[in-house]
């Protein structure tokens, strides 16, 4: 027995406009919002939507026997709700008919895997919220931005209650081991990987089309031949590739989506079925450990991570971005955590790498910039903008350290009023109900007495009705009371600035 | 092979990239191996290399016949030609040239410069080459620039071998479009007479085949390249100032479009105050330019110290932390990869033929003054891009040779003899 896994990985950036260092401090939005829409308006109705239709076909037509994972980044899916809406619906119908497995990664397309794990935390709990929200999914496998995966994120992953990660059938981690297996951590047993297999994903994502390849013209039966053929131990093919492999990098015209759509009848033929990754990871057990001591990628020759982080232009930019991560996570504006998480989508760096040859090819063909210099300028004056930001809110003069004391300060004191609050509230509620008390006993005590007393009652009622002001102004002071220092304490906050 | 050139200037007394270029190829065409070159330059003052080339001064060379005696010979032009071969070329004078000023050797005076009545000795150093053409044995003949151009057809006429002209630059470069027809006529008539043109960059091949409607079948591009710095020169120590310095190297005039320089600086200026502009180099635009600093009201940053040569430029290249070319139109514009192998990060218009060649150097429209301020200022704030631009750009700038440069002339060389 055999299986397919097909993973489908959904990402596009918000790319940045032009923006000029005397732009620093004056204009605060960043970004080319005619680019963006014209590409994802362009790619969804190119690629995006007619393969999910395709999938939807594929899975309807095997009832239920094609299934598939799908990957969307959380910046690609705002950009989706935004600009088409038409494909998340779709992505809605893949996802109700269960057959379709979303995945968790980094909201951001991020590599805060690599450098900051508090964030990478956030960022993947906050894509899972997200998934959960709009396909009411829990993701339960877990891929990393670029399938981007080391020994020490490994045990992160685990922590994060997911079971399974996806990663990259790198040669120079695999050897001669094949990555048609399940395999486990070194560092975090317990985590299942599953392996892209370069070559069966390769031969569909990038040479589905070219003439000069001797397997060309490549058909549904041959290519499930070639998996067939593969030795019987071997039990599953992780098939991983960008959903724009259709439509896109292969034109449909080249005829990409009836190939799309004829490997499952072939796949039935052989005997070969179709799984999610839950299930691949569910049904296999780990043949061994894998150790990534080094942290590796499906981008690029070098299947590491030199297409974000290889030269000094890269490795600068990131780590200025990350050097505030800790402030920004301070703020809670919203613009100013919207803007981070744009700003730290790895696309930015991909497009400062100065590699040559067929790796430069692929930069330069996804980059707006004319060369990876303008990339760099570009997005640091971005980032200087969005320093000065980050610093009106809370001066890179003060110490982090003594920062977040001081918000924990405010903070506790904001809980001490809100329990205060609630005690006011409680106790004036009491004396309400005691002066209620009250009043109903001396009425009744009132008409208990003789009747003509009833001839003055402004007398009577006058008075309990002072009674009850002089508690009620009591109770009155007493949130003023309360309340006068917690302003006070706030108020530190902006002389300390 | 045997190749004669005719040249207008050659280190170490230059003008111009002219000079340079000059040099540089015909080194590395002598690197090639089997070349042997004559080159005729107007004025040559003895302290010239000779290693891989002989080098003959028109000043040096009679055009009228003067009964003089070889030790005066030797005693009037010893340091800069051998006596043999002032008599040999005094045998093939072809015409009576007495009504023309000559001196006492029979030779017509050159200034080797660009003087006022510049056409006049283009016309001079034609009818010298009358002579050398019957003197010398050559194959090919080869004229830079349009200085050389009618000499190099005088050669051809006189002795029916092939004719390489060089397009160094073209009046549309030096006038930004507005021509002088006499130029303009002695340009186009070298391209006619001429079996091959070769240019500089890809932007003059398209001015040759467009503004002088030359067939491009016979205009080839070849790229000029650098000749490596002497280790003495990138020993150079200069002071740092503690301000960053942005830097303008070159003659001050319409074509490398110092006003958009100005503008950028002020640009930048308005937002940083560590950094000063420096517009080395003088022209006719100098004044202009002063003028332009002072009402931006940044003179107070902006420094014009002159023109600079020799040793000069390299000091100054030293002390600098950005270059900018901004040239309105350049044929090659050998300035930046001489900052980049100085380890200085260089901005560079679009419209300079280098951009074609080049890749670790920002690159503007020269009028995008806004992208330029960004360059700048990118370069003097963040490190990594001021590093990554140093390290690559040395780099870069080291594999771009002459000798590559060379192999190229030497295959149209080929070509135009009908040997390839």
């Amino acid at each position: 027995m055999k299986a397919i896994c097909f993973y489908f990985q959904i990402h596009q950036p918000f790319r940045l406009k032009r923006y000029r260092f005397f732009d620093i401090g004056n204009s605060h939005y960043y970004y080319d919002d005619f680019a963006n829409d014209d590409i994802i308006t362009r790619i969804a109705h190119r690629s995006y939507i007619p393969a999910a239709e395709s999938l939807l076909r594929m899975i309807n037509e095997t009832g239920g026997k094609f299934r598939c994972a799908i990957s969307i980044t959380g910046l690609a899916l705002e950009q989706c709700e935004q600009y088409v809406p038409e494909f998340v619906d779709i992505l809605k119908k893949l996802a109700d008919t269960g057959k379709v497995e979303f995945l968790a990664e980094t909201y951001n397309h991020s590599l805060s895997s690599l450098i900051d794990p508090e964030e990478f935390r956030d960022e993947v709990m906050h894509h899972t919220a997200k998934i959960k929200e709009v396909f009411g999914q829990t993701p339960k496998v877990f891929r990393n931005t670029e399938l981007i995966y080391s020994d020490e994120i490994a045990p992160q992953i685990l922590d994060m209650g997911f079971k399974g990660a996806i990663t990259d059938g790198a040669k120079h981690i695999l050897g001669w081991k094949s990555p048609n297996y399940v395999y486990s951590a070194a560092t975090a047993p317990k985590l299942k990987l599953l392996l892209k297999n370069s070559k069966l994903s390769d031969d569909i994502a990038f040479r589905f089309s070219n003439t000069e390849w001797d397997a060309y013209p490549l058909t549904a039966d041959k290519y499930i031949d070639w998996i067939a053929s593969t030795p019987p131990e071997e039990q599953i093919v992780n098939l991983f590739m960008n959903l724009e492999t259709f439509g896109e990098l292969q034109a449909r015209e080249s005829g990409i989506f009836q190939f799309l759509e004829a490997l499952p009848r072939f796949a039935a033929e052989k005997g070969i079925d179709f799984w999610t990754p839950s299930e691949a990871i569910q049904k296999l057990k780990s043949v061994g450990e894998l150790s990534v001591p080094y942290p590796i990628s499906w981008a690029d020759e070098a299947r590491d991570t030199s297409a974000w982080l290889g030269n000094k232009l890269q490795n600068e930019a990131f780590r200025k971005l990350y050097s505030i991560s800790e402030r920004v996570r301070l703020c809670e504006d919203r613009p100013l955590q919207q803007d981070w998480a744009r700003l730290q989508a790895s696309d930015h760096f991909f497009y400062m790498s100065t590699k040559h040859m067929a790796d430069g090819d692929v930069h330069s063909h996804f980059s707006p910039y004319e060369t990876p210099y303008q990339a760099f300028t570009n997005y640091m004056n971005v980032l200087a903008d969005f320093i000065v930001r980050v610093e009106e809110q809370y001066p890179l003069s003060i110490e982090n350290e003594e920062l977040n004391s001081l918000l924990t300060t405010i903070r506790n004191q904001a809980r001490e009023i809100e329990t205060l609050n609630k005690e006011v509230s409680t106790m004036r509620l009491n004396a309400e109900h005691y002066n209620e008390e009250h009043k109903t006993r001396d009425a009744a005590a009132v008409e208990a007495k003789t009747p003509e007393a009833a001839a003055e009652p402004a007398k009577k009622t006058r008075k309990p009705r002072a009674k009850k002001a002089a508690p009620a102004a009591a109770i009155a002071e007493a949130p003023v009371a309360e309340e006068a220092p917690a302003p006070k304490k706030r108020g530190r906050k902006p002389k300390k600035q | 092979m045997k190749a004669l050139m005719f040249g207008w200037e050659f280190p170490p007394h230059i003008l111009g990239g002219l000079g340079t270029a000059s040099y540089g190829l015909t080194k590395g065409m002598w690197e090639c191996g089997d070349m042997d070159i004559t080159f005729v330059i107007p004025k040559p003052y003895g302290d010239e290399d000779k290693s891989f080339a002989k080098i003959i001064g028109a000043s040096q060379v009679p055009v009228a016949w003067r009964d003089v005696s070889r030790e005066y010979v030797e005693s009037r032009i010893g340091n800069v030609m051998d006596p043999d071969e002032y008599f040999r070329l005094r045998d093939h004078i072809y015409a009576d040239f007495n009504y023309m000023r000559t001196n006492d050797l029979g030779c017509i005076e050159f200034s080797g410069r660009y003087p006022d009545n510049l056409l006049e000795e283009i016309n001079n150093y034609s009818i010298m080459a009358g002579v050398v053409a019957r003197t010398e044995k050559f194959d090919v003949i080869h004229s830079h620039d349009w200085l050389t151009y009618p000499a190099g057809i005088h050669a051809k006429q006189v002795t029916g071998k092939p004719l390489v002209i060089h397009v160094h630059a073209t009046d549309y470069d030096r006038s930004r479009g507005n021509v002088n027809p006499t130029v303009f006529g002695i340009e186009r008539d070298g391209m006619i007479h001429a079996d091959h043109i070769i240019t500089v960059s890809n932007l003059t091949r398209q001015t040759v085949i467009e503004k002088y409607g030359i067939d491009p079948a016979k205009v080839t591009t070849v790229h000029n390249a650098v000749v490596p710095l002497s280790q003495d020169l990138l020993d150079i120590q200069v002071e740092k100032p503690k301000d960053k310095i942005v830097t303008f190297l070159g003659r001050i005039t319409m074509q490398k479009g110092p006003e958009y320089f100005v503008e950028a600086a002020a640009k930048v200026l308005k937002l940083c105050h560590n950094v000063r502009f420096v517009m080395a180099g003088s022209g006719d635009m100098m004044d202009k330019m002063i003028l332009l600093a002072a009402e931006r009201g940044i003179a107070d940053r902006f420094h014009f110290p002159g023109f600079q040569k020799g040793r000069q430029v390299y000091e100054m290249l030293k002390a600098s932390d950005v270059y900018v070319m901004p040239s309105v139109s350049e044929p090659f514009g050998i300035s930046p990869l001489e900052a980049m192998q100085m380890g200085v990060p260089s901005i560079i218009s679009k419209q300079s033929g280098c951009a074609e060649i080049l890749t670790n150097v920002i690159k503007t429209d020269y009028w995008d003054i806004d992208a330029m301020a960004d360059a700048i200022y990118s370069i003097i704030t963040y490190p990594a891009m001021y590093n990554q631009l140093r390290e690559d750009g040395i780099k870069e700038v080291n594999q771009i040779t002459w000798d590559k440069a060379g192999a190229k002339v030497i295959d149209i060389y080929r070509k135009v003899l009908g040997q390839a």
